[in-house]
C-alpha cells in the first residue's frame, strides 16, 4: 500500500483525475442541474422589447443615431446595441469594478433594489455571467431607469462632471466629439437596460 | 528586454550539462521576469487610476480596465508560470534521474508559450477580453463573431505538450517505484490544469447566469488551487531538503498535506459567489471544505517549520531560505484568513472591497512571488554560469523592499476593505466609501512602487550578473557537482 499510494499511476488517477472529476461532478453539474428547469431568454426575445430609453436616445440624438442604427429604435437595432454594448462591458473590464448581483445581505436590497434571483440572470446578455467579485462602482443590475440619458452620456464622457469624487475613467472613445457614437449609444441602452426584465 | 539579451549573450557552460537543459531554464527564467516588471508596472498604472492619477487618460489602447486585466494575466501566466516552468526544467530531471522527454519541444513549447502571453496582452489591450477572470485571454472569435485566432485552443494543445515533455520522464521513474514528495504534486498539476483551463474557458460561454458562475468560479480557484499551489509546494519539498542539507521532518504529514490538498482544493470554487444566485447547498459545501483544507495548510506549515528545527539560522544566513520561509508564513496568514472571510458572516462585509484585493496579493506575490524569487536567487547564477551574484548585497534591499512593501499593502487593502464593507452596509452615500479610503489608496500606490523597485533592483541584479564575466573556475560544472549552501 505504502509503495502503491506514492507511485504515479495511483496519484496520477486518483488525485488527478479522480478527485477533479468528482469536484466537477458535485460542485459543477449538480448545481447546474439544479437551475436547468428555470427558462432561459435569447438576446432575439429579449430586444423585442425595444426599451423607452433607447426611443429616447434616438430622439436626443438624432444625427448620431441615425448614421449607428438607421432605421430608428427597431428590435434590431436594440437588439445589435445591447450586444455590442455587452461586450464593450466586458472588453473595458467594467465588470472588475462593477458588479451585476443585488446579495440579500449588507442592506443591499435598501440600496440598490430587489435581490437577484437565479431565473433573472437565465439570458443571454448573462452568458458569460457578469455577476462580479468586486465593486468600486456601485451595483449596476437595477441600473434600468433609475438615473437619464443625459446623466449617463455625461458620466461616460467625464465621471467627474456629475459624480466628483467618481475614480471611474473617463471613456471619451465612446463619443464623437462631445456626441455619443455606436458604442456611446449601446453603452447608455445597456445601462438603461439592467434590471428591467424584473418585476419590482 | 535586456534581460533576455543578457541571458542571449551568457557565456555557455564549460562543462556540458546532459541532465539538465540549462538554456531553457534561463530563457523561462527570464521571461518571467521580464513579464514581472511589465505586470507590475500596469497594476501601478492602475493603482494610478484609483488615484484619479492615470498617465493616459483618454487613450482607448491604455484604458485602465484593459490595464487591469493584462496586471493579473502578466502576473499569473507571464511570470509565475514561466518560472515555474523554468524550475521544473531544472527540478525534474533531478528527481527522476532522466531527461525531460525533448529539447526541441522545450523550445517549442518556449516560443508558443511566448506568444500566447503576447497575444494575451495585445488582445486584451486592444479590446477583445473574456468574461472569465484570470482567464480573460481573448477567445477564438470576437464577442461580435468576427475571427480572431484561436488562442484558448493553442493553449489548451500547449497544456498537452507540456505534460507530456514532464510526465514522460515522471512516469518512467514513477510507474515503478514510490516517488519523491516533489513528484506527486508535479504528477496531478499538469492533468489539473488541462481540466481546469477547459472548464474555465469553454463552459461559461454555455451556460447562463448562475450555472456559469459556477465553473467561473471553479476556474478562478483551481488556477491558483490545482496548477500554483502545487507547483509551488512541489518545489518547496524539493528546495528547501537540498539547501537545508536535511530530510522533510516528518513523511506521513507530508502525505496528509498532499492528499488535503488533493482531495478538498477542487471542491471550493463557488466560495467566491457567497450570497450570490448559485443554490446554496453548493455555497454550503464550497464553505465546508475551504475550512477543511486547513488541514493541509497547518500540516505542511509544521513540516516545513519542523524541518528548519536545528537550522534556525537559515533563513538569516541563506537568501533563498528566507525568501522561501518568509513566503511561508504569508502563505498561513492568507489561508487562516481564509478559513475566516470565506465564513457568510464575514463574507457579508468583506466581499466586493478591497479585504479581496489584498488577499489576492498576498498569496500571489507574497507567497509564490517569493518564492519564485527565492528559486531564481539559488538558480541564475548556475544557470548563466557565474559563481555567485553580481552584488549578493543587493538582495538584503530586495528582500527589505518587497517584503515591507506587500505587508503595508496587505494592511492597507485590508483595512480599506473593512472601512469600505461597513460603509456600504451602514447605507452611507457611495462617495463617501470613495473618499474614506481615498488616502488608503494613495498609501498602496506607494507599497506597490516599493515592491516595484525592489523587483527592479533584483532584475538588474539578474542582468550584471548574466553579463559580468568572472574566472574559468566559476564554471558551471563545478558548481552544479558541489552545490553551495
Amino acid at each position: 500500500m505504502e509503495n502503491t499510494i506514492e507511485k504515479f499511476q495511483f496519484i496520477f488517477l486518483v488525485a488527478g483525475i479522480g478527485f477533479f472529476v468528482l469536484a466537477f461532478v458535485v460542485s459543477g453539474v449538480v448545481t447546474v442541474n439544479a437551475l436547468t428547469n428555470l427558462p432561459y431568454t435569447p438576446l432575439d426575445e429579449l430586444s423585442q422589447d425595444v426599451g423607452p430609453y433607447f426611443t429616447a436616445l434616438s430622439r436626443q440624438y438624432p444625427e448620431q443615431f441615425e448614421k449607428y442604427y438607421p432605421g430608428g429604435p427597431t428590435p434590431e437595432n436594440y437588439r445589435e446595441a445591447l450586444l455590442l454594448a455587452r461586450n464593450t462591458y466586458i472588453g473595458e473590464a467594467c465588470w472588475h469594478c462593477h458588479s451585476q448581483q443585488v446579495r440579500p445581505v449588507a442592506n443591499e436590497d435598501v440600496r440598490f433594489g430587489p435581490v437577484s434571483t437565479a431565473a433573472e440572470q437565465q439570458h443571454e446578455l448573462m452568458m458569460p455571467q457578469l455577476m462580479g467579485t468586486r465593486r468600486v462602482g456601485p451595483d449596476l443590475s437595477r441600473e434600468g431607469g433609475f438615473r437619464s440619458n443625459d446623466w449617463h452620456a455625461a458620466h461616460f464622457y467625464n465621471p467627474r462632471s456629475v459624480a466628483p469624487t467618481s475614480v471611474m475613467p473617463s471613456y471619451t472613445w465612446f463619443f464623437d466629439g462631445q456626441q455619443p457614437n455606436k458604442k456611446g449609444l449601446a453603452m447608455i441602452a445597456y445601462m438603461q437596460w439592467l434590471g428591467t426584465n424584473v418585476e419590482r | 528586454m535586456t534581460v533576455a539579451v543578457a541571458a542571449k549573450r551568457g557565456a555557455k557552460p564549460l562543462v556540458p550539462q546532459p541532465l539538465i537543459n540549462l538554456g531553457l531554464v534561463k530563457f523561462h527564467m527570464a521571461a518571467g521576469f521580464i513579464f514581472l516588471i511589465i505586470a507590475m508596472l500596469w497594476g501601478i498604472f492602475y493603482a494610478l487610476q484609483l488615484n484619479n492619477l492615470y498617465p493616459f487618460p483618454g487613450i482607448e489602447l491604455f484604458s485602465p480596465g484593459r490595464v487591469r486585466m493584462v496586471h493579473t494575466n502578466g502576473v499569473a501566466y507571464g511570470f509565475i508560470v514561466n518560472v515555474f516552468l523554468a524550475a521544473l526544467y531544472w527540478a525534474v530531471p533531478r528527481l527522476t534521474q532522466r531527461r525531460v522527454l525533448s529539447d526541441l519541444l522545450g523550445w517549442l513549447i518556449f516560443w508558443v508559450y511566448l506568444f500566447i502571453i503576447l497575444w494575451t496582452v495585445v488582445g486584451i489591450h486592444l479590446g477583445y477580453a473574456q468574461a472569465v477572470e484570470w482567464g480573460e485571454t481573448p477567445g477564438a472569435f470576437a464577442a461580435n463573431g468576427s475571427w480572431l485566432f484561436p488562442i484558448d485552443e493553442l493553449v489548451m494543445v500547449g497544456l498537452v505538450l507540456i505534460a507530456i515533455q514532464f510526465l514522460t520522464p515522471i512516469f518512467q521513474f514513477g510507474s515503478k517505484q514510490p516517488m519523491y514528495v516533489s513528484l506527486w504534486y508535479f504528477s496531478v498539476a499538469f492533468i489539473w490544469i488541462i481540466l481546469t483551463y477547459a472548464m474555465g474557458n469553454y463552459l461559461p460561454e454555455f451556460i447562463p447566469g448562475a450555472g456559469g458562475a459556477t465553473f467561473v468560479g471553479l476556474f478562478i480557484h483551481d488556477l491558483v488551487g490545482l496548477l500554483v499551489t502545487p507547483l509551488g509546494w512541489g518545489m518547496m519539498y524539493y528546495f528547501v531538503p537540498s539547501l537545508l542539507k536535511k530530510p522533510i521532518w516528518s513523511h506521513a504529514v507530508s502525505l496528509l498535506g498532499f492528499w488535503g490538498l488533493a482531495f478538498f482544493y477542487p471542491l471550493q470554487g463557488v466560495h467566491h459567489f457567497i450570497y450570490s444566485t448559485i443554490p446554496m447547498f453548493a455555497q454550503f459545501g464550497a464553505v465546508v471544505s475551504t475550512v477543511a483544507i486547513e488541514i493541509m495548510v497547518v500540516t505542511v506549515f509544521i513540516n516545513f517549520f519542523m524541518t528548519l528545527r536545528g537550522r534556525e539560522i537559515a533563513p538569516v544566513t541563506n537568501m533563498p531560505i528566507r525568501w522561501f520561509y518568509t513566503g511561508m508564513v504569508f502563505y498561513v496568514i492568507t489561508c487562516i484568513q481564509c478559513a475566516v472571510h470565506v465564513q457568510f458572516w464575514a463574507q457579508e462585509f468583506v466581499h466586493f472591497t478591497d479585504w479581496v484585493v489584498g488577499h489576492a496579493h498576498l498569496i500571489m506575490f507574497g507567497t509564490f512571488g517569493f518564492w519564485l524569487i527565492g528559486i531564481t536567487t539559488d538558480l541564475w547564477p548556475r544557470v548563466v554560469g557565474r559563481k555567485n551574484w553580481w552584488s549578493p548585497a543587493l538582495h538584503e534591499a530586495v528582500f527589505w523592499m518587497c517584503t515591507i512593501g506587500l505587508a503595508s499593502m496587505f494592511v492597507a487593502l485590508t483595512s480599506a476593505g473593512l472601512v469600505e464593507g461597513y460603509l456600504w452596509k451602514g447605507l452611507a452615500p457611495w462617495e463617501v466609501s470613495l473618499q474614506s479610503v481615498r488616502l488608503i489608496w494613495l498609501f498602496r500606490t506607494a507599497t506597490g512602487l516599493l515592491m516595484f523597485a525592489g523587483v527592479l533592483l533584483f532584475a538588474f541584479n539578474m542582468y550584471m550578473t548574466a553579463t559580468t564575466p568572472e574566472g574559468e573556475e566559476a564554471a558551471l560544472g563545478l558548481k552544479v557537482a558541489a552545490p553551495a549552501k
